[in-house]
């Protein structure tokens, strides 16, 4: 079993925060293969259709036939721990910090011999299973774990370096007048987020899930309203530097296309709710996330975008917001780039339409709140970066992988 | 008749006559209208910061702003109203700009309106304001002084689950109101010229219908309404010049006669 984590004691503010390093993180382009599987938390090498070898680590070519038809395919992740060694010194700055570091090699059922980091619960010599996750650097490596689950497996230390527990962190939740928002505040609560702040803008305005927001253990209130860059730069002002992980819960969702729309007025309030809103929130939160991405057992950890499915393929009924969705998986993706210096994850959560009065005449299958909130939250417990939320967003992401131009058709029939 | 407008500068200058500001600071937590989500929204203000003595811009500070026409404190044309719309000059930019300035009867009702968010402007209770104070002149404002501008937001925007409840006039009284007493506009201290609740009237949204109907003016979201005389004051309130502008944001002023009190 893991030494079960302890809550961190309050920071000492006289304290220097250690800054965030990122073990070497260059791969070859047949290699992030690897990186497309941890971040959406498949296990999946390289298999040749000519022999049917398993082929690891990735190549070109097949190793016993040459063939070049080596696809990535989802393998079993079992194997035997042969052996294993810790490293305790090193010149690499990151690993220095971070000594001893225990690594072994797996040989697994499916064939090859892999050099993996280890969980505290891996015996040499035992079964394991193999995991991708996506180190600091943001690039793929492997992890063996106990075959079976341990007692607080997830804080062992060396997975916590991969993964974006909400244990013990404190999380912002943007927007919490949405279904979605109190559904996430929930979760969080429910996961052990140390402090799950909530932000409303309008206080105004009364909301019926207003006094169920109040309940939820360790939720704290704060005025914020991501269409008000001032609302925003004081929240971050105020709180940023004890602020882990942000989940952005602004939505505006209205039907119609970009021809049959009347006007601009609903395309620039959910340009200025989305894009503009994640972009204030990049601006105010992105620095000092970044900063903080080594700080302790309550690092900085993540920022999740919850993103339209529908970001990668227009759907002509819901058009316009599509293209502020997509907008916002470009913004994103820029994000990632540039908060990974400090090794905070971005995450894009990808769902279908949801259970809300916005889908009112969707039919279903439609994401429930509280699944949605779920799958964030379990992502972030994996460590995943890209995550599909449901019958829908899994459909459109098989079939954009197979035909993008007969989706685009399809979706609009 | 000569008119000696320099007395007039002297006397605002040296504080014989008061000027007083009716109008409630442009912030972005000031409410605004709320309407059916589905609808069109008036845009709350909004504020960039184009640059502040940096790299954006090395001397100076300024910023962009964005808002609706009927933000904050505002100005409504007749053409706001569709019972305005065929009206001749009936927006901002072509309104004869004499209109701006214009005496005010200022109606205190807001130990009623204390006891009751409901409260709603009667004839009769204007009568009895004129038994005191004399009958409403000829092309003045008629001002509701509420004092729902002390109100902290949630109770001034009023919101329940059956929609806004704010202080507001009947249809009988504003039909009389531009038919009986010609006035020259209606104006609150809420967030509309109407009643929380106006939309169940008959007709809907009277100040409204029968003020921008007859060519009349709204003033919306004023302050300080209790620092005014019940007569004898005089408004400035000159909206901006947008071209075919419903309404506009403006600096509302009353100047009022009397040294410092
Ligand atoms: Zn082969």
């Amino acid at each position: 079993m893991t030494e079960p984590l302890v809550r961190p004691r309050r920071k000492n503010p006289l304290k220097r925060t250690r800054l965030p390093l990122r073990p070497q993180g260059v791969r070859s382009r047949t290699a992030h293969g690897l990186t497309a599987a941890a971040a959406e938390g498949r296990f999946a090498l390289q298999i040749c259709l000519d022999c049917d070898t398993v082929i690891y680590p990735p190549r070109d070519a097949c190793p016993s036939c040459l063939s070049a038809r080596i696809p990535f395919r989802e393998v079993a992740r079992g194997g035997t721990l042969i052996a294993e060694t810790a490293v305790r010194t090193t010149t690499d700055p990151y690993f220095r910090e971070r000594t001893p570091w225990r690594v072994g090699t797996v040989k697994l059922d499916v064939g090859p011999v892999v050099v993996a980091h280890l969980h505290g619960d891996a015996v040499e010599g035992g079964r394991v299973r193999l995991e991708l996750k996506l180190d600091k650097s943001g690039s793929a490596v492997a992890i063996a774990l106990p075959e079976k689950d341990t007692e607080n497996m997830a804080d062992d230390p060396h997975l916590r370096e991969m993964t974006c527990d909400p244990k013990f962190r404190r999380v912002l939740i943007t927007d919490g007048r949405t279904g979605v928002g109190q559904a996430m505040a929930k979760a969080f609560s429910d996961a052990g987020a140390a402090i799950v702040f909530v932000g409303l803008a309008d206080p105004w305005k009364p909301f019926a899930g207003m006094a169920g927001l109040r309940k939820i253990e360790r939720v704290e209130i704060v005025p914020l309203d991501v269409t008000d860059t001032e609302s925003v730069t004081e929240l971050a002002e105020q709180n940023g530097a004890r602020i882990d992980i942000v989940v952005n819960t602004a939505e505006h969702i209205r039907a119609g296309g970009v021809v049959d729309r009347h006007g601009l007025t609903i395309a620039r309030e959910e340009i200025d709710v989305r894009y503009l809103g994640l972009l204030r929130l990049a601006q105010a939160f992105g620095p000092i996330l970044r900063f903080r991405g080594a700080d302790g057992v309550n690092s900085a950890a993540a920022f999740v975008n919850l993103l339209s499915v529908h970001a990668l393929m227009n759907w002509p009924a819901y058009g316009g917001y599509c293209a502020t969705e997509a907008a916002c998986l470009s913004a994103a993706q820029c994000m990632r780039a540039e908060l990974r210096p400090g090794g905070v994850k971005v995450v894009t959560v990808f769902f279908g339409p949801l259970d809300i009065d916005w889908f009112q005449t969707v039919p279903p299958p439609k994401v429930t709140p509280a699944a949605l909130a779920d799958a964030v939250v379990r992502a972030l417990q994996r460590g995943l970066e890209d995550v599909f939320v449901g019958d829908v967003a899994e459909d459109i992401r098989q079939r954009l992988a197979v035909n993008p131009k007969a989706l685009e058709r399809e979706m609009a029939n | 008749m000569t008119v000696d407008l320099m007395a007039f500068a002297r006397a605002v200058a040296n504080g014989d006559i008061r000027v007083i500001d009716l109008t409630q600071t442009l912030s972005q937590e000031f409410p605004t209208i709320v309407l059916p989500p589905e609808l069109g929204q008036c845009a709350p203000f909004r504020m960039e910061e184009v640059s502040r003595y940096d790299e954006r811009g090395p001397a100076w500070y300024w910023n962009n702003i964005s808002l609706g026409e009927h933000t904050g404190t505002h100005f409504d044309a007749p053409i706001h109203w569709i019972s305005g719309k065929d009206l001749p000059n009936n927006a901002v930019d072509t309104i004869d700009v004499a209109q701006f300035i214009a005496p005010a009867a200022v109606i205190d009702c807001s130990k009623e309106c204390a006891a009751d968010p409901d409260f709603a402007l009667t004839i009769p209770f204007v009568e009895q304001w004129e038994a005191r104070h004399g009958k409403i002149e000829p092309r003045s404002w008629v001002l509701l002084h509420t004092d729902w501008s002390k109100q902290p937001y949630t109770d001034y925007a009023g919101l329940r689950d059956d929609g806004a409840h704010t202080p507001g006039p009947e249809p009988a009284v504003v039909k009389w109101f531009v038919e009986q007493r010609d006035v020259h506009g209606f104006g609150t201290e809420t967030i509309g010229t109407d009643f929380g609740q106006g939309q169940h009237f008959n007709p809907p949204y009277p100040a409204h219908f029968y003020m921008h109907g007859k060519g009349r003016f709204g003033l919306q979201c004023l302050t300080n309404l209790d620092l005014l005389p019940p007569k004898g004051a005089v408004i400035i309130a000159a909206p901006l010049k947008i071209k075919q502008g419903s309404g506009s944001p403006l600096r509302v002023l009353a100047l009022v006669a009397g040294g410092n009190a």
